[in-house]
């Protein structure tokens, strides 16, 4: 007998994750938007995903619409526990996707739709991180209400996660662009990447130590005896992939630099998920503890699993048809 | 005086947030099918007219359906942000509605947006024709999707409660409630219609200033015919709609009607009146006997509840609904009357020249708007005071979040709506006010063909009049 409600934690993780590694860019760029002051520069850099930026977005509203679904308690009390921080969040994200639509078609406020861009991304992603860190401190919940108060949430900690997050779509995004620019502003590109990978390791060093000091639970679990042996390696692999990065940037490599400081981005996730496991709202509700009732959760699963599959299906395709670098003067966008 | 409390501004803040998003993708769920039909005209007949218009709407509904998505995506965030106790309560049935919305709708419609929008140069004409099709039945299969959840919010069925929460028994019965069928049917031709009003009004406006290309003809022909059809259409609909909420939802209806007392042998429609919660009378009602009953039961002495029959604490808010009821079904009648004078005039031959045609057909651009929202709060506000109907009250139903926090993100929604979806239809209405540029920079019968690289008319052909738009602004 499959256990339904860890089938639907694997997918919501799955989820997430995807989240992370397209909307990531995504963000990211609105958050490299400064650095690059050049008009023409900015047109390449948002046509770059002008085409696919909705169907990112997507991936959290489907994290959002499953945990809906599948662990209603975990909906409610986390997202209202995370009130303040995820109504900012939602208000970047409208200010960066209208910028989508309007700035191509702006001429005299231009300038401000640009502002626009790229405070909304560094906000939305920002508050991202807030909710991640507040997340990891643990929410307080009675029966199956948020019970604490309205700023639980705001701490030293999550502040710094907030800082981390954005960083972390930073490099992503670089990663990104030098995938599908060319001469110049790749050029540049390239010469970013290495301080802000830099930072991103100082970044999650940082969040592994802080991590395990004001939460005994994952102390525990990172340092006790076997485990320790068994999840060294982690630190290591992020270590390894960094290296791989220089070593890429050096070589001239277009794609190898995205998808190195995505495994770095992925190990820190998977580090994340041994942390909490197997609470869904640390430090007191268990997956099963918080899981819908069976008939919602086989219902939306056989969903699921049959339609994620088309669903990446078409978005690879998607990727496809606009494949290749992007030109100051392409045809086709906006 | 009274004062406000977390939950009133959480009802608020909701109301707002959805009256904002409806809007948008009512002209999403519009357009997509309008322009997929352009398109496949194209394809068929090959005629430039019908590329021309296909692109422009194109645009509008671009700026349309980013204003639609990321005003969604606060949506979907606030069933758990302000209303915790209901999705802890309904979220077991919801919350898969909505997960399904997005698995087979909002995937499919981001999918292939960017295809549909960005793609006329990466891939064939027909492959385009394609992307544009799952567009527009992605928006289809969303509406499906939230109303089968907002109708099982108001006519529940196909569930068990088990330890004070909802549990599904019965999927289909879920889905296919009972108000669900006539919701889903009055609901998608609202927004067929409120496209069909739009671009008829955008045809008129560029005809009231004698601009009379094909392309403008073309639009005011097949708008103002699909009016032809929709008008009488949803009124016989909403007919429908209202004698299913009379058998579900009684007391909706008494407030609709602004009926008090339940009377033997016939009871009468008010036509007017202002609908007194206090006193528990409709006053200056002016009132037809018999009416009521014929038309909300179809017989002469049909038997209509009045709000009487309900205490007073589970009585939706008369005065409301009694007018929104009657702003709607009234523009409804003046959409049906537009639909006539076109009928004639098209019979006499004159539709492009009539302009009482044109400037009624203006006037009406923005009845379709306010048409959906007035029947969205005789919805809602009827079926207060409960969130989901008999089970779960609307003042039980909200987050335990402090009245600080929800006043700041009510003003800051405030402040960032009006803003940011301020400017957007600014921009839309230029757009509109600009129109189809014909051609788009190539000269008439030159056209070159379009999916064969990018020759085709001059650097951004998407962007041909996008350029341009702020200009008017200095004037
Ligand atoms: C009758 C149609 C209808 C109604 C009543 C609603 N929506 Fe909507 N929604 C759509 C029809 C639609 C659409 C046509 O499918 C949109 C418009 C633009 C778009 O991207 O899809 C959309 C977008 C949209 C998105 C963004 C999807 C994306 O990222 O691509 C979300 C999350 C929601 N909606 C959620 C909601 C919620 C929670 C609603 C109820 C309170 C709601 N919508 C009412
Ligand atoms: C899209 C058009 C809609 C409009 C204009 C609209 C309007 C409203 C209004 C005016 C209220 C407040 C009623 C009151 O407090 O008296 C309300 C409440 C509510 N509506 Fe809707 N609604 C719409 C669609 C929906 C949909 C599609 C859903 C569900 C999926 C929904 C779910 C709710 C909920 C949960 C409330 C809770 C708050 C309350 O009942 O006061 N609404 N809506
Ligand atoms: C002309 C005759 C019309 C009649 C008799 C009619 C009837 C109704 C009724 C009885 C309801 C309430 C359903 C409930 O109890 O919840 C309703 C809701 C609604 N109406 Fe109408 N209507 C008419 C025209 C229109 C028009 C022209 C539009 C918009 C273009 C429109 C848009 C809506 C919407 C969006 C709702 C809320 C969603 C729903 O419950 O379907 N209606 N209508």
């Amino acid at each position: 007998m499959i256990d339904i409600t860890l089938v639907w934690a694997g997918i919501i993780a799955l989820g997430v994750f995807i989240y992370v590694m397209l909307d990531g860019f995504d963000l990211g760029i609105g958050i490299l938007f400064p650095f690059f002051p050049n008009e023409a520069d900015r047109d390449v850099m948002m046509n770059t995903v002008a085409p696919v930026w909705d169907g990112n977005e997507t991936w959290l509203v489907l994290g959002g619409a499953g945990l809906f679904a599948a662990f209603p308690v975990v909906y409610s009390a986390v997202l209202s526990a995370l009130y303040l921080p995820l109504v900012l969040m939602l208000v970047g994200l409208i200010f960066r996707g209208v910028a989508f639509e309007i700035r191509a078609k702006a001429t005299r406020t231009r300038h401000l739709w640009d502002l626009a861009f790229i405070a909304g991304s560094v906000l939305a992603t920002f508050c991202q991180g807030v909710a991640l860190g507040a997340y990891i401190q643990g929410i307080k919940v009675v029966g199956r209400e948020f019970a604490g108060g309205g700023f639980d949430w705001l701490s030293a900690f999550s502040l710094f996660t907030g800082l981390g997050l954005v960083l972390t779509y930073a490099v992503l995004g670089c990663g990104w662009l030098i995938i599908k620019t060319q001469g110049e502003l790749q050029r540049r590109m390239i010469v970013l990447m290495s301080p802000l990978t830099g930072l991103l390791l100082g970044a999650i060093a940082v969040v592994s130590v802080w991590t395990p000091l004001i939460e005994p639970a994952v102390a525990a679990r990172w340092f006790s005896l076997p485990n320790f042996f068994w999840l060294a390696p982690v630190p290591l692999a992020v270590l390894g992939c960094a290296w791989g990065i220089r070593r890429a940037l050096r070589q001239g490599r277009d794609y190898a630099p995205y998808f190195l400081a995505l495994a770095i981005v992925a190990l820190g996730y998977c580090g994340f998920l041994i942390s909490i496991w197997p609470y869904l709202i640390p430090p007191a509700v268990t997956l099963w503890d918080a899981a819908a009732p069976a008939s919602s959760q086989s219902f939306t699963l056989v969903g699921a699993l049959i339609i994620i599959p088309v669903i990446l299906a078409y978005t690879a395709l998607g990727y496809w048809v606009f494949r290749g670098k992007v030109h100051a003067d392409d045809a086709g966008y906006h | 005086m009274s004062t406000l409390t977390a939950v009133d501004l959480a009802r608020i803040q909701f109301a707002f947030t959805v009256s904002f998003h409806i809007v948008f993708p009512a002209i999403s769920i519009g357009l997509a099918s309008f322009i997929a039909v352009l398109e496949g005209l194209w394809l068929k007949t090959g005629k430039p007219v019908y590329l021309d218009l296909c692109r422009f709407w194109s645009r509008v509904f671009a700026v349309a359906f980013g204003m639609g998505v990321v005003s969604g995506v606060v949506m979907s965030y606030q069933f758990g942000t302000n209303w915790s106790v209901f999705s802890n309560f309904a979220g077991s049935v919801t919350g898969p509605l909505l997960t399904y919305e997005v698995l087979t709708a909002f995937f499919l419609e981001a999918g292939f947006l960017g295809i549909m929008l960005f793609g006329w140069n990466k891939v064939s004409p027909r492959a385009h024709f394609g992307a544009t099709l799952m567009v527009a039945i992605g928006t289809l299969i969303s509406t499906f999707w939230i109303l089968a959840s907002n109708s099982w919010m108001q006519t529940p069925a196909g569930f068990d409660i088990v330890d004070g929460r909802v549990v599904p028994t019965d999927w289909w019965a879920v889905i296919f409630n009972p108000s669900f069928p006539y919701r889903l049917v009055h609901m998608t031709l609202s927004a067929f219609v409120v496209t069909a009003l739009l671009v008829a009004a955008t045809a008129a406006w560029h005809l009231l200033r004698q601009r009379r290309d094909a392309a403008i003809k073309t639009s005011f022909s097949m708008a103002l015919g699909m009016l032809v059809i929709l008008a009488p259409l949803q009124a016989f609909v909403g007919d429908l709609h209202g004698l299913n909420t009379l058998k579900h939802q009684p007391a909706k209806l008494a407030a609709i009607e602004g009926i008090w007392e339940t009377e033997q042998g016939g009871t009468a429609l008010n036509l007017f009146g202002i609908p007194n919660m206090k006193e528990e009378r409709t006053d200056y009602a002016l009132a037809i006997p018999h009416l009521g009953s014929l038309i909300l039961t179809h017989s002469w002495d049909g038997e209509i509840r009045g709000l009487k029959e309900w205490p007073p604490e589970d009585r939706p808010n008369s005065l409301i609904v009694f007018w929104s009821f009657r702003i709607m079904v009234g523009l409804g009648l003046l959409m049906i009357a537009l639909a006539g004078l076109f009928l004639l005039m098209r019979w006499r031959g004159r539709q492009f020249d009539s302009r009482l045609l044109q400037r009624f057909a203006l006037w009406m651009g923005p009845s379709g708007f306010v048409a959906l929202l007035a029947g969205w709060v005789t919805t809602e506000v009827g079926r207060q005071p409960w969130v989901v109907y008999g089970l779960l009250r609307t003042v039980d139903a909200a987050s335990p979040v402090s009245y600080q926090q929800v006043s700041v993100s009510l003003l800051i929604f405030v402040i960032v709506y009006f803003l940011v979806f301020g400017t957007g239809i600014y921009y839309m209405l230029k757009l509109l006010r600009t129109g189809p540029v014909a051609d788009e920079h190539t000269p008439d019968g030159e056209r070159e063909p379009i999916g064969q690289t990018a020759t085709y008319s001059g650097r951004r052909p998407l962007s041909g009049a996008d350029d341009l738009i702020d200009e008017g602004a200095q004037q």
